[in-house]
C-alpha cells in the first residue's frame, strides 16, 4: 500500500470530458492492492472510460462480492453508488437495484473464484435475465485475496508458485456465457488498455448483461514460470483478431470512417461499435461460429481476446418484463404499491 | 527516439531545474531538505561549495533558480530558494572549523587577482587551499566590489558582506588596498604565475542632452558613482525632489537610498512601458510600497537648468507601440526637481591595459575571452565577473571565479586548459523499506510564504536598516516542503519492467507512458498527457522484455511523489538521490588521478 495519497497537483495540464471532469474526478481511494496487481490496471481502465464517456458520477453504481478483484470499486469514481456484497452473491443485490432503478448505469467487478466458484449459479441467472449490467471478472487464476489457492478458472497443467500442476478442466466464461445465450461477450487483458477501454465503453452503452472477462494477473501468487495467468503467458499467447472500436453517438468525424467491409453494430443509445478487424469467415452475431472459433484456438494454447459476440436486438431485464419507463424508484409508494385490494382483486382474475 | 543515456550526469542533472538554471549550480534541493532537517550548518557548507557567498546571495541574488524551479509549473509559484538560503545563513553556527585547511607549505606559485569582488574572491577561495600564494590589488579601501559600494547596506547588512569576504581574506590572501593597478605591462613585470583581472565594469553610463555640463553646482549624479559615495559616507543628503532616469536594478538601488537620504517626492523616469523594465520584479515591488513613482514612456530630452542651477527636466512624452516596438511622441512635459541620477547602464573601462601586450580587444573595446576557460589571448591573463563578458551579477561572477581557477590550477601545471575536470554524479537509491524512502515524498499544497518587511514608518530611519526581516520558523517549515526533492530522480531499469502498469495508472500527473517507440514529436503527441513543454526532455528506455515497446516519461511535472516505484511490483522504477559533483580548482587533481572510470560516472 502506497506511504502516500496520490496528490492533486494543481497546474498538471489534464484535459476535462464534456462535464468539465477531468480523470482525476473519475478516481477514488488509494488501492490497497499489491504493487502491480493486474486488477489495478483494470480499475484505471474503467476510471479512463466513464471519464471518456462523461458519465455522471453520481449516475453510476458499483457492486462486488469478495475478493482483491471485489476490492476494487472502493478504487474507481469515488462519486458513484457503491455496494459491497458477499461472496458470489454480487448479481443478485445487483438485480434487486437495476430492478428499482433503471436510470443509474451499473457495473459489477467480479473474481474468477466469486464468479465460477460460489456465485456460478448467480452469474446464470443474471445472463439469463438479461440483467443491465457491465459484469467485469478480473480473472487470475486463483484466490488471490486468501493467498492463492487455485480457482474454477485454472488451466490443466497450470502450476501454482509451490505444489502440483492443476489436473482439473476449467470454466471458461466465455464459452459457459456463449452457451447460456449471453447478448454481450468479450475477453481482454488487463495489461492492454487500448483493447479494454474500448470494449468497456461498449458494454456500457450494450442494451443487457455485458460480460467481460478480463486476465488480470495476480503478481503475486499467479505471475512465475508455468502459470497460464502470468502477464508473459498472455503476451506469448494472446491471438487480437477481432479488433473493434467504439463510436460514440454525438461523433461527427464517424461519417469519415472507412466502412468498407467492416461490421457495424448500432448499441441502443445510438453509438456504435465498429470490428475494424475479424478473422476471415467470423460474424460476431453467430453464436456457433464464433464458440466454434474460440475453441478452435483453444486448442492450439491460444487465448482470443476483444469483443467476441454481440447481440444488440435481445431484450434486458424491463423489457422482458414490461415495466413502467421511468425507475420504480421515482413511482410514488401509492401506485406502485396500491395496497391489498388490489392485490386481492389482481390474486381473483388468476383463480 | 534512442534510449536516454542516464549515464550521463547531465541527463539528471536537467531535472534538477533549479541547479540547472544556477549559474554556480548550486544543490539547492540538497541544502533545502538539510534546513527541514534542522541542518544549518551543513545547508550552509553545502551552499558556500558553490556559490561562495550563501549570506549574501540569500539576500541579493538575482535568483535564476526560481523562474526555473519545478515548483512553478506545478502551482504556479516557485520554491523560495533565495529566502531559504539566507535561513540557512541566518540560523549557522560557527562554521570556521569546516572551512578549507590552507597548507603551509605554498605550492611555489603566484596569482595576482585584480579587484576585490566576488569573481576575484571566489577564484583566491578557490586556490589557497591549494598551496597558491594570491595578491590582491584594490583602488579601495575595502574588499567585496559592488558588493560593497554599490549594493546598499539595507538590503545587504554590512556584518553579512564582511563575514563571508573577511573567510576568504583570512585564508591568507595578501591584499593591497587602495592599490589601483594602472598597467598590466608593469603588472607582468612583476612575474606573478597567472593574473586574474576581476575589475568589473565601473563606469556608469553617460547621457549627453543639452544643460548636462551647464550646472555651476552638480546636482546630477551617476547612479554607480553616487552608490559609491552613499557606501563611504561622502554622500549623506539628496535634495527632496528626485528624478532617477533608468529602471534597471542600479535604478532601484538609487531611488530607494534617496529615500532614506531626505528625498520625499521619487520618481523613476522610464522610457519603455512596464513590460521592458531590467530591474526584478521584487525590487520594483519593493520601491513602490516605499512610495516611489515609476513613471513610464518619457524620454529625456535636455536638463533644465537655470542661473547655473537645476531646476529641472524635459522629457517627451512617448506612445508605444509594442507591435512595432516603436514610439510616437505625443508632448513635452517638463518636471521640477532637486537631483538627478542617471541609472542608464554600466559599461567596461580598461585603460590600465596596454593595447600592444598581445591581449586582444575585440567587438565594443571588450578584451577577447574563451568562453570555457575564461583565458584572454594572452597565455596566463584570465578574466572573470562583469569584466569578462559586461555586467552580470554576483553568481555568474562566482561561475566564472570558479571556472577561472581550475584554468589557473592547470596553467600552472602544465596541462592544457581545455583538458577540464569532468561533472560525475553519484546516484543512491533512497528506498527505505516497502513504501518507505528517505525523503518526505508528500506533495505539500502550501502557498509560497512571503517575506516580511519592516514597517514602512521605521524603515526610513537609517540607511542601514535591512528592509527583509527573513522567514519565521514557520514560515521556513513550510517552505521547505514546498520543493519537490527533484534531485530524488525516477531511475528506470528496463529489462526488470513486467509491463504491469501499475506506474502509468499511479502517476499523478499522468507523465509516464509505455509505448512503441517514435520520433521525439510523434512520441510527444501520443503521451498519457500531451507533453507540451519542449524545453523539458523525454526519457525515453532501452525495450521493454516482453513487448519490445518502451518507457516513456515526460519530466515536466514529474512531482517526485516517489508513487511509480511504490507500485512497481519488480523495483524497475527506483528513487536515487542524485548528486552532481561539480569539479572546482581543488577536486581538479584528485579528478584526474581518478579519471579512469571514463563516463565519470557511477551508479551505487
Ligand atoms: C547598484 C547595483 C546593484 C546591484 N545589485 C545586485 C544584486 O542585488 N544582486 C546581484 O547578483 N548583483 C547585483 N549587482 C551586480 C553585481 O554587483 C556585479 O555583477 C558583481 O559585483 C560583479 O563582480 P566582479 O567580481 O566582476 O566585480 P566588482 O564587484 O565590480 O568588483 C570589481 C572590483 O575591482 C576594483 N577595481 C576596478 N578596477 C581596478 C583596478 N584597475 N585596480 C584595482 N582594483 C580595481 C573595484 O574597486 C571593485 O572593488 C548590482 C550592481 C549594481 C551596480
Ligand atoms: C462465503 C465465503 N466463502 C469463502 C470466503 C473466502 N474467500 C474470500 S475471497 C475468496 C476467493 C476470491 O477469489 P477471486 O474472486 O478470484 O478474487 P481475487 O482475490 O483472485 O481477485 C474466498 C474463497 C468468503 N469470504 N466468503
Ligand atoms: S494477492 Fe494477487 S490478486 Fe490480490 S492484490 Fe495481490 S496481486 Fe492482486
Ligand atoms: S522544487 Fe525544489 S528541487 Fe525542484 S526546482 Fe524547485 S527548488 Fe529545485
Ligand atoms: S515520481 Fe513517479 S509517480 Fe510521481 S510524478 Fe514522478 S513519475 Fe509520476
Ligand atoms: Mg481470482
Amino acid at each position: 500500500m502506497p506511504s502516500i495519497t496520490k496528490p492533486l497537483i494543481p497546474l498538471s495540464p489534464l484535459p476535462k470530458n464534456d462535464l468539465g471532469l477531468t480523470i482525476r474526478d473519475y478516481e477514488g481511494q488509494m488501492s490497497t492492492l499489491c504493487a502491480g496487481c493486474g486488477h489495478d490496471s483494470v480499475t484505471a481502465a474503467i476510471v479512463h472510460a466513464f471519464w471518456e464517456l462523461s458519465t455522471p458520477p453520481h449516475m453510476i453504481a458499483k457492486l462486488s462480492g469478495i475478493g482483491c478483484s471485489s476490492k476494487t470499486p472502493t478504487y474507481f469514481v469515488r462519486g458513484a453508488h457503491g455496494f459491497n456484497s458477499a461472496h458470489g452473491r454480487m448479481v443478485p443485490i445487483a438485480t434487486g437495484a437495476i430492478a428499482a432503478n433503471r436510470e443509474l448505469t451499473y457495473i459489477g467487478i467480479s473474481g474468477d473464484g466469486d464468479s465460477l466458484s460460489i456465485g456460478l449459479g448467480h452469474l446464470m441467472h443474471g445472463i439469463r435475465r438479461n440483467v443491465k449490467l457491465v459484469y467485469v471478472i478480473e480473472n487470475n487464476g486463483v484466490y488471490g485475496l486468501t493467498k492463492g489457492q487455485m480457482s474454477a478458472s485454472a488451466d490443466i497443467g497450470s502450476r501454482p508458485k509451490k505444489g502440483e500442476a492443476n489436473v482439473l478442466a476449467p470454466i471458461d466464461p466465455v464459452t459457459t456465457a456463449l452457451s447460456l445465450g449471453a447478448t454481450f461477450i468479450a475477453r481482454s487483458f488487463s495489461g492492454d488498455k487500448e483493447q479494454l477501454v474500448p470494449i468497456l465503453k461498449a458494454a456500457i452503452a450494450h442494451n443487457g448483461f455485458a460480460l467481460i472477462d478480463v486476465i488480470s494477473p495476480c503478481v503475486t501468487f499467479n505471475d512465475h514460470e508455468g502459470s497460464t495467468k502470468s502477464y508473459k503467458f498472455m503476451r506469448d499467447h494472446e491471438v487480437k483478431e477481432v479488433e473493434t472500436d467504439f463510436v460514440p453517438i454525438r461523433t461527427e468525424i464517424r461519417a469519415k470512417i472507412p466502412t468498407d467491409g467492416a461490421i457495424e453494430v448500432t448499441m441502443h443509445d445510438g453509438s456504435s461499435v465498429r470490428f475494424r478487424s475479424v478473422p476471415e469467415g467470423y460474424d460476431p452475431h453467430d453464436r456457433m461460429k464464433v464458440e466454434e472459433y474460440i475453441r478452435d484456438r483453444q486448442s492450439r494454447g491460444e487465448i482470443v481476446t476483444g469483443l467476441l459476440y454481440v447481440d444488440e436486438s435481445a431484450k434486458e431485464l424491463h423489457e422482458l418484463n414490461a415495466t413502467p419507463a421511468s425507475a420504480l424508484a421515482k413511482i410514488p409508494y401509492a401506485s406502485l404499491c396500491p395496497g391489498s385490494a388490489v392485490l386481492a382483486s389482481m390474486q381473483e382474475d388468476f383463480r | 527516439m534512442e534510449p536516454t543515456n542516464d549515464q550521463d550526469p547531465s541527463y539528471y542533472h536537467k531535472v534538477v531545474d533549479c541547479q540547472w538554471a544556477c549559474p554556480a549550480h548550486t544543490n539547492v534541493p540538497g541544502y533545502i531538505r538539510m534546513i527541514a532537517q534542522g541542518q544549518f550548518d551543513d545547508a550552509y557548507m553545502l551552499n558556500r561549495e558553490s556559490n561562495v557567498f550563501p549570506g549574501i546571495l540569500g539576500r541579493t541574488c538575482d535568483r535564476p533558480c526560481e523562474p526555473a524551479c519545478r515548483r512553478d509549473r506545478v502551482d504556479g509559484q516557485p520554491v523560495a530558494i533565495c529566502r531559504l538560503k539566507r535561513v540557512a545563513s541566518d540560523l549557522k553556527g560557527d562554521i570556521s572549523d569546516r572551512l578549507p585547511v590552507i597548507p603551509s607549505k605554498k605550492n611555489g606559485k603566484r596569482i595576482a587577482c585584480i579587484g576585490s569582488g566576488p569573481s576575484s574572491l571566489t577564484v583566491a577561495n578557490d586556490l589557497l587551499p591549494l598551496g597558491y600564494e594570491v595578491v590582491m590589488f584594490e583602488q579601495f579601501g575595502k574588499p567585496g566590489g559592488l558588493m560593497r559600494t554599490n549594493i546598499p547596506e539595507f538590503r545587504l547588512p554590512d556584518k553579512v558582506l564582511e563575514d563571508e569576504t573577511q573567510v576568504i581574506l583570512d585564508m591568507g590572501v595578501d591584499v593591497r588596498y587602495n592599490t589601483p593597478v594602472t598597467s598590466l605591462r608593469a603588472l607582468l613585470a612583476e612575474g606573478f604565475d597567472s593574473i586574474f583581472v576581476g575589475v568589473g565594469a565601473p563606469r556608469g553610463k553617460e547621457l549627453d542632452i543639452p544643460g548636462r555640463h551647464d550646472e555651476v553646482d552638480s546636482h546630477i549624479f551617476i547612479g554607480i558613482d553616487w552608490l559609491e559615495s552613499v557606501a563611504f559616507g561622502h554622500v549623506s543628503s539628496i535634495g527632496s525632489r528626485v528624478l532617477i532616469v533608468g529602471v534597471g536594478n542600479t535604478a532601484m538601488d538609487c531611488c530607494r537610498s534617496s529615500r532614506r537620504l531626505g528625498g520625499t517626492d521619487i520618481k523613476v523616469m522610464a522610457r519603455r512601458p512596464r513590460e521592458y523594465f531590467k530591474a526584478s520584479p521584487w525590487e520594483l515591488d519593493d520601491a513602490e510600497e516605499e512610495g516611489v513613482g515609476i513613471i513610464v514612456n518619457h524620454a529625456p530630452k535636455r536638463f533644465v537648468i537655470e542661473d547655473g542651477k537645476l531646476i529641472g527636466m524635459e522629457f517627451d512624452v512617448l506612445d508605444w507601440d509594442p507591435g512595432a516596438k516603436q514610439s510616437t511622441v505625443l508632448r513635452t512635459v517638463i518636471i521640477p526637481c532637486d537631483d538627478v541620477i542617471l541609472a542608464i547602464g554600466q559599461e567596461n573601462a580598461f585603460p590600465w591595459i596596454e593595447r600592444d601586450l598581445g591581449l586582444e580587444f575585440g567587438d565594443w573595446d571588450m578584451p577577447v575571452v574563451d568562453k570555457a576557460t575564461m583565458q584572454s589571448t594572452l597565455a596566463g591573463v584570465f578574466f572573470g565577473g562583469d569584466a569578462a563578458w559586461g555586467p552580470k551579477n554576483i553568481i555568474w561572477a562566482v561561475a566564472h571565479g570558479h571556472e577561472a581557477a581550475i584554468s589557473i590550477n592547470n596553467h600552472c601545471s602544465d596541462v592544457d586548459l581545455n583538458d577540464r575536470p569532468p561533472q560525475g554524479m553519484n546516484l543512491v537509491s533512497q528506498k527505505m523499506g516497502m513504501s518507505e524512502w528517505s525523503y518526505h515524498n508528500d506533495y505539500n499544497p502550501s502557498p509560497r510564504q512571503k517575506m516580511s518587511h519592516v514597517e514602512l514608518t521605521k524603515r526610513f530611519e537609517s540607511l542601514d536598516l535591512e528592509v527583509e526581516l527573513g522567514f519565521s520558523l514557520e514560515q521556513t517549515v513550510h517552505e521547505v516542503q514546498r520543493c519537490l526533492n527533484c534531485d530524488v530522480e525516477t531511475a528506470f531499469n528496463a529489462p526488470a519492467c513486467i509491463e504491469c502498469d501499475a506506474c502509468i495508472d499511479i502517476c499523478p500527473v499522468q507523465c509516464l507512458t509505455i509505448t512503441s517507440n517514435g520520433d521525439e514529436a510523434d512520441l510527444r503527441s501520443r503521451l498519457s498527457a500531451p507533453a507540451l513543454n519542449l524545453d523539458q526532455d523525454l526519457y525515453v528506455s532501452a525495450p521493454l522484455p516482453q513487448t519490445g515497446r518502451v518507457m516513456v516519461k515526460d519530466e515536466n511535472v514529474c512531482v517526485h511523489c516517489g508513487l511509480c516505484a511504490e507500485r512497481c511490483p519488480t523495483a524497475a522504477w527506483d528513487m536515487e538521490l542524485f548528486d552532481l559533483q561539480i569539479p572546482y580548482a581543488a577536486s581538479a587533481n584528485f579528478i584526474r588521478i581518478g579519471a579512469m572510470s571514463p563516463s565519470g560516472a557511477s551508479r551505487s
